[in-house]
């Protein structure tokens, strides 16, 4: 019973996402690349004073990104400490200091880590104007990277890649806005509420009060997915009934988080004038993601003979097929919501969400942030391969020299150091490990090593999910993991748009008898082959340490 | 060009680009999506809640406990999950007990509620199913398993005074089979559930 519904459930959402990644990856590449703007569009860079009609070199694309981020911080910061001041708070006084910087962090990050319980913290107004802008902004600022590299690719000794206010705009504007509508009124129709009601206190069949909560929440809800953030609008994120009230709602928030990051491949392919090429990253993508949701899968059933049947945690709506479906997908794109608690599944079911984002989010990863991470992992193997038959490494007729291997490596290297480098700091600095075996880990031993292990794998690669018995409200996890999101999202961006520039300057070497073709299925195999072994190596003696010690027990 | 009067010609970009999307997504788009919901989804946008005798009890999606003041079933109502939303079904509070798979906590509670479910219903306590002894992920939530819900019909009947035949009919009403057969689980809500046993007696 439960294989069969396994399968039946991920064909529906494969024929969901196979009907739409068509039209919807041609529409962001003519998004992405025409050249008219539309009237409001007009109007909007008129306002903001932009000449939307020049390109810009490299440095200042990432000039525009970095600013516009840190103003987007700084905004958020600020409105969370005069909270108390705004309408439709709630009552709820203004968020700590320490607090409010790891929430700026983390919704400008895309990361939406949550050290805050929302119900006692967050009121409308921040939610809304705050944490929703948040939520489509950053989604766009990631989307406009990888649409840089991408153009960094397709180009010929060209000195520009595009202009970020314009790739802003139209991604909000023409991609995130209209599918959220779509997105909130369908979730809507499932249960999902929209109101400004606050908590009311009904008298129910026992004489007794209880306490329905209201909100704006399919408006936040749709985005959190679509643009793979992550916040929830209550504690339980999609775990709430509030947020996913049943079984068909909790497909299409599967397939909300889906839909961009599956979508990209095809726009990639289009833009750079070889669907192959798109097709090829797409299966790695795809071998990648149907692998590790089945050995989720696998190990959450194999565990429901335990004690808890594996049901700790678990809504019964949605039983453990859809509880590993909707973990799989939060955590191997960069969304990080949950509808179920990761801190309860089996030991080897919580690993495979930690290896999920140690493999860097790839498969498929965040909007623009897995396409972007996929393509540098393509650039490595292109690397390799190169080396291993001594011919000169090409991608996409761009060579790789040292200037492109050295950006891709700094890449590669970021998230590992800052997983590594947090989580040690917290057990090997006495005065912090105290902190944090006396206050923030709820689960002692080995499981309490895998909450912070998980705290720092989720905001380093910007995943934002937890082993939520973890107390993170505190002065240390507050910034660590503050400057970890930070520094895991922007610094790599770095990277990406320098390494856009080198390609975009370069011509385009035309393909000889001698160059190697990287839309085979062997070269497919390869770069998942490169993926795989690359966090393999880096993570497996981490592992060991936690969850794989957990589940050898 | 000087790279310091640049950012700072990109950060009045910036902010001026903030403050207009921040009123376009998050004033705009929350507002016209609360007024197609107020206006066409009334009900559901507004917490599909659900009345029994003229005025509202509840919302169909929340969970509720029915126990007495110490946490002590009341035998004449079906019993929801268990739940770690503050004291228990705190619509302010939701969330799950984070204890992890091993825990030793987890293992303790897990046994207790066994052992109370199954004196309170008069079966062995490996007849118990999960979904009894395990709080949800929301602590919120409304549902209970089928095999949970016919466990307690006899008790249930007994109690009230009625036919297991006439409780069982209600359990077979509320039992809601996975979304096209494939979607999640089999669910019975406990609140529904509850109401139409209320109104048996009415």
């Amino acid at each position: 019973m439960g294989g069969w519904v396994t399968v039946a459930q991920a064909l529906s959402l494969v024929v969901l996402l196979a009907a739409v990644h068509r039209p919807l990856g041609d529409y962001m590449a003519r998004l992405y690349s025409s050249e008219k703007h539309f009237r409001v569009e007009r109007g909007f860079y008129r306002l903001a004073g932009v000449d939307g009609s020049s390109g810009q070199a490299w440095q200042s694309y990432l000039r525009g990104v970095l600013v516009f981020s840190g103003a987007s911080m700084l905004l958020l910061y600020l409105l969370q400490r005069v909270q108390p001041l705004l309408p439709g708070s709630l009552g709820l006084p203004a968020v700590p200091e320490a607090l409010s910087f790891n929430t700026a962090a983390s919704f400008v990050a895309n990361t939406n880590w949550q050290s805050y319980s929302p119900e006692v913290t967050m009121g409308y107004a921040v939610q809304m104007l705050g944490l929703a802008v948040q939520n489509f902004l950053s989604a766009a600022v990631g989307l406009a990277v990888a649409v840089a590299l991408i153009r960094g690719l397709a180009g010929r000794n060209s000195s520009t890649i595009g202009n970020f206010w314009v790739d802003l705009t139209r991604g909000v504007l023409r991609l995130l806005l209209p599918g959220a509508v779509l997105g909130a009124i369908v979730l809507m129709i499932g249960g999902v509420i929209q109101n400004f009601n606050g908590f009311t206190a009904v008298t129910n069949l026992l004489g007794g009060t209880s306490t329905i909560p209201g909100g704006p929440v399919a408006s936040q809800e749709a985005i959190k997915l679509l643009g793979t953030n992550g916040g929830g609008f209550f504690n339980a994120n999609s775990a709430h009934p509030f947020e996913n009230p049943g079984g068909w709602t909790n497909l299409v928030e599967v397939f909300l988080m889906l839909v961009i990051p599956f979508s990209l491949p095809r726009t990639f392919g289009t833009m750079v004038g070889d669907r192959r090429q798109g097709y090829a990253i797409l299966a790695a993508m795809a071998a990648i993601f149907t692998v590790s949701l089945a050995a989720m899968t696998a190990f959450e059933f194999g565990a429901a003979d335990g004690t808890a049947g594996s049901m700790e945690g678990k809504e019964q709506r949605f039983g453990i097929a859809a509880s590993t479906l909707f973990g799989s997908t939060s955590t191997l794109t960069s969304t990080g919501a949950v509808n179920a608690m990761h801190d309860s599944f089996s030991p080897l079911g919580g690993m495979m969400a930690m290896l999920n984002m140690m493999l860097g989010e790839v498969a498929p990863g965040g909007v623009g942030s897995g396409l972007y991470g996929m393509l540098i992992l393509a650039i490595i193997t292109a690397f390799v391969a190169g080396l291993l038959v001594g011919r000169t490494p090409e991608y996409l007729g761009k060579k790789i020299g040292p200037k492109e291997i050295k950006l891709a490596s700094l890449y590669i290297l970021t998230m590992p150091t800052l997983v590594l480098v947090g989580t040690a700091l917290s057990f090997a600095v006495p005065g912090i490990r105290a902190d944090i075996e006396g206050t923030s880990i709820l689960n002692t031993g080995l499981h309490g090593f895998s909450e912070v292990l998980y705290a720092f794998t989720s905001a380093a690669n910007n995943n934002g999910s937890a082993f939520a018995g973890l107390t993170a409200n505190t002065p240390w996890l507050n910034t660590a993991l503050g400057v970890a999101m930070l520094v895991g999202r922007f610094l790599p961006m770095i990277f990406v748009i320098a390494l856009a520039g080198a390609f975009a300057e370069q011509g385009k070497v035309p393909a000889s008898a001698g160059t190697l073709p990287t839309h085979r299925p062997q070269s497919v195999t390869l770069l998942c082959g490169v993926t795989v072994i690359v966090t393999a190596l880096t993570f497996f003696p981490v592992l060991a340490l936690g969850p794989l010690a957990e589940g050898l027990q | 060009m000087n790279p310091v009067r640049t950012s700072m010609r990109q950060l009045g970009v910036s902010l001026r680009v903030l403050v207009m999307l921040t009123l376009l997504l998050g004033v705009g788009y929350p507002l016209a999506m609360a007024g197609i919901g107020q206006a066409a989804l009334h009900g559901r946008a507004n917490g599909s809640m659900v009345s029994s005798g003229g005025s509202d009890v509840g919302s169909e999606l929340i969970g509720q406990s029915f126990t007495d003041a110490d946490g002590a079933a009341l035998p004449q109502w079906f019993q929801s999950r268990p739940s770690a939303a503050g004291d228990g079904y705190d619509g302010g509070a939701s969330s799950g007990s984070n204890l992890g798979p091993l825990s030793e906590d987890l293992a303790a509670a897990v046994a207790e509620r066994r052992g109370a479910v199954a004196e309170l219903e008069g079966v062995a306590p490996e007849e118990v199913p999960a979904d009894a002894v395990t709080t949800s992920g929301s602590g919120l939530d409304p549902h209970i398993s089928p095999e949970y819900a016919r466990l307690q019909v006899d008790r249930v009947a007994r109690e009230r005074g009625l036919d297991p035949e006439q409780v069982s009919a209600l359990v077979d009403d509320a039992t809601q089979a996975p979304f096209a057969g494939i979607l999640g689980s089999s669910t019975v809500n406990v609140l529904l559930l509850n109401i139409s046993l209320a109104e048996l007696d009415t």
